[in-house]
């Protein structure tokens, strides 16, 4: 398990490496000179040469990768090119909204998925299944900002039982009427997903050999499938559910815009629109510490999950 | 030994398509799926026919108006016709889609298939870098690529075919690996072929319908990755109708005129859901572990 | 063994009139017809079948554990009484694991994963005498040191796959003992065991119905294993009992030609002694019941003729990667400084059980698997010195056949493409050329040439395996390793392969290299035999003097467990062992020892025991 643990740890930080490094190369493809980019046509040489000099585009290549590396460990982000703040404050002022969000989704999504699943597999080809399958499916096909603005559509605006804006102010009551909505919204796509993960790993694991053999020696059929047959098919759910967050983490941002709720989606869709490339840097960079960090905690799960991870 | 109780042999044309009639027929919802499909393909194709009114022509006298029997679907904030917009609209997600999704499959397959089969540390580099780019949430992929190669047809089609090669690649190589562990690659080796020969001639065409399942699966994914690309801005350049772009100009009007959006909303969902419909379908067809009695 | 007993109180398991059907593509199909028979109190009932026989699906039917949705089972069973068919499922239940106790043929899988052996022990006893989890795990301790296994008491919080197959299958005894059945049904326990292995599994079974006084229901194709446990037999066909009776009235009398036929296909081992050379199955034609002996024939090897493959100190190793950075910790040396040469026309049996490096010595010689010492001439020519073309024009000559005729076929080509496209790929001929020689090959083998256009998924398993044979003989081979080539088939179907093989190798003068575990069926077969153990061939030298006389003690020790179909010859209790088969993987710096060989005379070599 350390072994395991070590290995994966090592891994996460190649990743991190990589993609940072994958981050630096991409800002720097841009077509044109970003300065110039930035700054439009209409900008003078002088102006164009000072921005290079403050974006330290002038010093060598690997003078830049150095700086960029060593920064982003340590925390420093630069400053935003518009708002002129530390870029690593604007990212931390809206994180929590973001993680908020998604946490509450993914528990959302268990809660429905997991017990669905299993219903689904278990009355396999009868009505529960069918029905469990056509809502999954269902619900993987809404793009998440469609499905949020029905929502709102429905909800805040039909029914106006919730703000259209998701503004957040110290109360419990306007707390949760923020939070309902969007966290329905993604909470719903990720049941799907998990729905349909959970069907298909306890319906490989229902054939395996020992589950007949834990019938054969007169378990309960609850047990069975509760005991012997789910925690097995938890081992490939995990996996797949910690690779879902990256999707996840993504429709978050469609569902703030359309909820005009703060958070990672907000800014970064700002900090495209008004090219803030300082200010994009930083924020691939915080998607990827989450990933990372999310992938080694699924990592750390599978392994306490599966007792043959110990061996390798 | 009876050799009597064999079936007369089918030529190989005729195999196949009983393979895929079986597998539609084993799951009809795959049929649902389908047709609905071709119906979007064909409205797709004779636009100019089905909704002859100019997508682009605008006329301010005529804004904002509610679904009528002059316009079918309404019209938007600059009086186009909606329902143009909408038919318009299916050929940039269609053409997107399936450009993006081909070329992630063909990239994607070919990478997967390599590290499979070489194995060992061609392996784990290749799928180690794969691992790097399925970290990225693809959305923000695929939102920074635009964001920095400029919003065009080509862009959005490289950008969304990046962030879906590591998915194809890890299809591919997985039945790879299982295919080399078969007893037929180690007699194909016997035999004196070659490694191409044995990839290409024998191990491809055991995948290939996993794949393609895969793509038609992603190809669903695609159309919602467009979509919301277009919902953010990053598509392609207004006036040219997407339907991304017109639940965003839509969502302006929300508040007085919600058919803006569910217009739009509904051609991507129904899309999607057929699409998923069909690909769901085909993959159950072919995964002998989930197939009906066995 | 427990003498045949007459059944003084009725009998514990009586099925009458079993009818099991499944339902395929909206279709009930029955694989189990009009079955009906007994078994008394502590009396041992074997239910001998090949594939599709249904067998396994009677045991299935007795535990009711075939899925409702699609199976329909009507007839009765009755067990103590009552009828198990119809009782309603929490009766049945509470009788599954406690009075009626199944287990299965694969114990790599048949345990769960995620859970310690301990807890799946005790889980019967928590369900069914409702202990506590504490006293049932105190419980199972005392279960598992009764099926022999060493240090249970720490065994207890381990997972199972910390074990091997052969103490999987213990715990899987105990499992199904912990709550002393009165009727225990063993799916073919021993198949998926190494001979040795089983030899230890039949004796702890047999031991255990002594101290418990229960019955058994053997379900197995293997009709040494049969002679070896069984009181009486019930022999089926396509689910149809085809004659039951005591078990040496079966053996020695059959009455059916079917089951005459399934005897006659069977190898006995010991039947070749005293001869030196293979001797083709004889044939009992199932219709008439007759017996077509076959030709007696000379198939001595000129031991002048230059070898046609000539393999000395041959050594593969892997290497086993751990750690964070991939480090080379250990080593498998699957094959160890393995010498040995094959002529034209003769076959050298590769024997030994599993992990003992014969199937890796196979694919080192036609470089499937990179040896990294030694030398392999084939026909003068150092294998291991050709570059990718000539190694591509080697394998021309050599040719290999695997275990599973389905796997080594791809399945989306036509067997007519797959025989032809190495005829075309090594240029030996073209379309049309191929097409015609597809024809012959075919024929050749017992197939009809209009089959060429077919799949491999329409042929059955025998079939299958004579398309391999084509296949490999496409090429106009002189040596064929023949891997297990065999062991998945049925012993009727079997023992034609085997006949076909023989032919051909005095047609073409093909050598074959034949790897194989089952003994009986080498005793057939071949000229010469190496027994392999830990990479290493222990004793080689010719068949009858190999298998007769052995010198090595883990040649006897093999020997002496390979079960014989001959009730009159059982064997004398051996006393309980536990073997765990060693592992062949050792440290980096392992140096192999220098190893001593005795000459027996007549080429009988065996490695002299430290």
């Amino acid at each position: 398990m350390t072994a395991f643990l070590i290995r994966r740890l090592g891994f996460a930080v190649v990743t991190l490496f990589a993609v940072l490094t994958l981050v630096f190369v991409l800002v720097r493809i841009v077509p044109g000179d970003p300065a110039q980019v930035i700054l439009g046509d209409q900008a003078s040489q002088e102006a164009i040469m000072a921005l290079r000099e403050k974006l330290g585009l002038n010093r060598p290549i690997h003078a830049q990768y150095l700086t960029f590396i060593s920064g982003a460990l340590v925390g420093d982000w630069g400053t935003s090119m518009v708002t002129g703040r530390p870029v690593i404050q604007e990212v931390l002022n809206v994180l929590p909204w973001t993680i908020e969000l998604t946490l509450i989704s993914l528990v959302i999504g268990i809660v429905i998925g997991v017990p669905l699943g299993i219903a689904a597999a278990v009355k396999r080809n009868r009505f529960t299944d069918y029905a469990a399958r056509i809502a999954s499916l269902l619900g993987l096909s809404f793009p998440p900002f469609v499905s949020a603005l029905l929502l709102l559509l429905g909800f805040a605006i039909l029914l106006p039982w919730f703000p259209v804006i998701s503004a957040r102010s110290g109360s419990a009551t306007a707390w949760f009427q923020s939070i309902t909505l969007p966290a329905i919204n993604l909470g719903l796509i990720t049941a799907a997903y998990i729905t349909r993960v959970t069907r298909s790993a306890m319906l490989e694991v229902l054939q395996e050999d020992y589950v007949r053999t834990a019938r054969a020696k007169g378990v309960p059929i609850n047990a069975v499938i509760i005991r012997h047959a789910l925690r097995n098919a938890l081992i490939p759910v995990i996996t797949i559910v910690g690779l879902y967050l990256g999707i996840l983490i993504g429709n978050s941002v469609l569902t703030e815009i359309v909820f005009s709720r703060p958070g990672l989606g907000k800014l970064i869709v700002g900090a495209l629109n008004q090219r803030d490339y300082t200010m994009l840097q930083g924020m691939m960079v915080i998607y990827t510490l989450v990933v990372v960090v999310v992938n080694l905690a699924t990592d750390i799960a599978y392994g306490v999950a599966d007792p043959r991870v110990k061996l390798k | 030994m009876s050799m009597t109780d064999i079936a007369p042999a089918p030529s190989r044309l005729r195999y196949i398509w009983n393979a895929t009639l079986r597998a539609f027929n084993t799951n009809k919802t795959s049929w649902v799926g389908l047709v609905i499909f071709v119906i979007v393909v064909f409205l797709a194709i004779f636009a100019p026919i089905v909704t002859p009114l100019d997508p682009l022509e605008q006329n301010i006298l005529q804004k904002l108006k509610p679904p009528s029997a002059e316009y079918i679907m309404g019209t938007d904030g600059f009086g186009r016709d909606i329902a143009s917009r909408l038919t318009h609209g299916a050929r940039i997600s269609l053409i997107i889609g399936l450009a993006s999704t081909v070329l992630a499959m063909v990239i994607g397959s070919a990478i997967g298939m390599l590290a499979g089969w070489k194995g060992g540390r061609t392996d784990i580099l290749i799928m180690q870098a794969m691992d790097v780019l399925l970290a990225f949430p693809s959305l923000i992929l695929g939102l920074i690529i635009v964001a920095m190669l400029g919003p065009s047809m080509m862009n959005i089609i490289i950008a969304i075919a990046m962030t879906s090669i590591p998915p194809f690649a890890r299809i591919a190589r997985a039945p790879t690996i299982a295919m080399k562990e078969r007893e037929f690659v180690d007699a194909c080796r016997a035999l004196g072929f070659s490694d191409m020969r044995i990839v290409a001639g024998h191990i491809l065409p055991n995948i290939l319908p996993e794949i393609l399942v895969m793509g038609s699966l992603w190809l669903a994914n695609a159309i919602r990755t467009e979509a919301s690309l277009a919902f953010i801005g990053l598509s392609v350049k207004p006036p040219t109708p997407t339907w991304g772009g017109m639940i965003r100009e839509g969502f302006e009007n929300i508040l007085d005129s919600a058919w803006l959006v569910i217009a739009p909303s509904a051609a991507i969902l129904i899309v999607i859901f057929a699409l998923n419909l069909l690909g769901d379908g085909l993959r159950d067809a072919i995964d002998p572990k989930l197939k009906g009695e066995s | 063994m427990s003498a045949p007993t007459q059944p003084t109180a009725g009998p514990v398991l009586s099925v009458r009139n079993l009818t099991t059907s499944f339902r395929v593509d909206g279709a009930w199909r029955s694989v189990v017809e009009e079955l009906s028979f007994d078994i008394g109190p502590r009396e041992t009932v074997a239910i001998v079948g090949e594939s599709g026989s249904g067998k396994s699906v009677t045991a299935l039917s007795t535990m009711r554990l075939l899925p409702p949705a699609n199976s329909r089972t009507e007839g009765e069973i009755l067990f103590d009484g009552k009828n198990l068919l119809t009782l309603p499922e929490e009766e049945m239940r509470s009788l599954r694991g406690n009075r009626l106790a199944m287990i299965f043929q694969e114990p790599m899988t048949s345990l769960n994963p995620v859970l310690t052996i301990g807890f799946q022990i005790a889980e019967a006893l928590m369900y069914h005498r409702g202990l506590d989890r504490a006293a049932a795990e105190a419980e199972a301790v005392r279960i598992l040191e009764r099926v022999r296994i060493p240090a249970a008491a720490s065994r207890i919080n381990d997972y199972p796959h910390r074990l091997s197959g052969g103490m999987r299958q213990r715990v899987m005894i105990a499992m199904s003992l912990a709550c002393r059945p009165q009727l225990l049904i063993a799916d073919e326990p021993t198949t998926a065991l190494d001979v040795t292995i089983q030899a230890e599994i039949l004796e702890l079974i047999k031991m255990l119905q002594d101290e418990e006084g229960m019955s058994v229901a053997f379900i197995t194709h293997d009709m040494g294993v049969v002679a070896e446990i069984a009181d009486r037999v019930v022999v089926m066909l396509k689910g149809r009992k085809v004659e039951d009776g005591p078990t040496s009235q079966v053996f020695k009398a059959p009455r059916e030609h079917y089951t005459r036929a399934l005897l006659a296909a069977v190898p006995k081992l010991g039947t070749m002694q005293g001869t030196d050379q293979p001797a083709p199955f004889a044939i009992v034609d199932q219709a008439s019941g007759e017996m077509i002996a076959p030709e007696p024939r000379d198939r001595r090897v000129d031991p002048e003729t230059r070898p046609v493959l000539e393999v000395s100190n041959l050594v593969t190793r892997f290497d086993v990667r751990t750690g964070v950075f991939g480090r080379v910790s250990a080593r498998v040396h699957a094959v160890e400084n393995v010498s040995f040469a094959l002529r034209p026309g003769e076959t050298l049996a590769l024997v030994g059980e599993s992990g003992c490096g014969k199937s890796t010595t196979g694919r080192s010689i036609l470089r499937l698997v990179e040896p990294v010492d030694g030398t392999v001439l084939f026909e003068g020519q150092d294998v291991r010195a050709l570059d990718k073309a000539g190694l591509r024009a080697a394998r021309q000559r050599m040719q290999m056949v695997f275990q599973d005729p389905f796997a080594s076929l791809n399945p989306r080509k036509t067997v007519g493409d797959a025989i032809a496209e190495p005829i075309i790929v090594h240029g030996l001929a073209d379309a049309t050329g191929a097409k015609r020689r597809v024809a012959e090959l075919l024929t050749r083998v017992g197939l009809s040439p209009d089959m060429a256009g077919r799949y491999p998924h329409e042929f059955s398993g025998g079939q299958r395996q004579r398309l391999c044979i084509a296949r490999a003989l496409a090429l106009k081979p002189k040596l064929i390793v023949a891997d297990e080539a065999v062991s998945a088939l049925d012993v009727s179907i079997k023992a034609q392969v085997i006949n076909l093989m023989m032919e051909l190798q005095e047609e073409m003068g093909l050598a074959y290299l034949f790897i194989s575990h089952d003994i009986a069926v080498v005793e057939r077969v071949s000229h010469r035999v190496a027994v392999m153990f830990l990479g290493e061939i222990v004793e080689i030298g010719p068949r009858d003097a190999v298998i007769s006389n052995p010198a090595h003690s883990y040649t006897r020790k093999l020997m002496a467990a390979v079960p014989i179909p001959d009730p009159d010859r059982r064997k004398a209790r051996r006393g309980l062992s536990t073997t765990e088969l060693p592992s062949p993987m050792r440290k980096v710096d392992y140096v192999p020892p220098p190893r001593q060989w005795r000459d027996l005379g007549n080429g009988h070599f065996v490695m002299v025991e430290q």
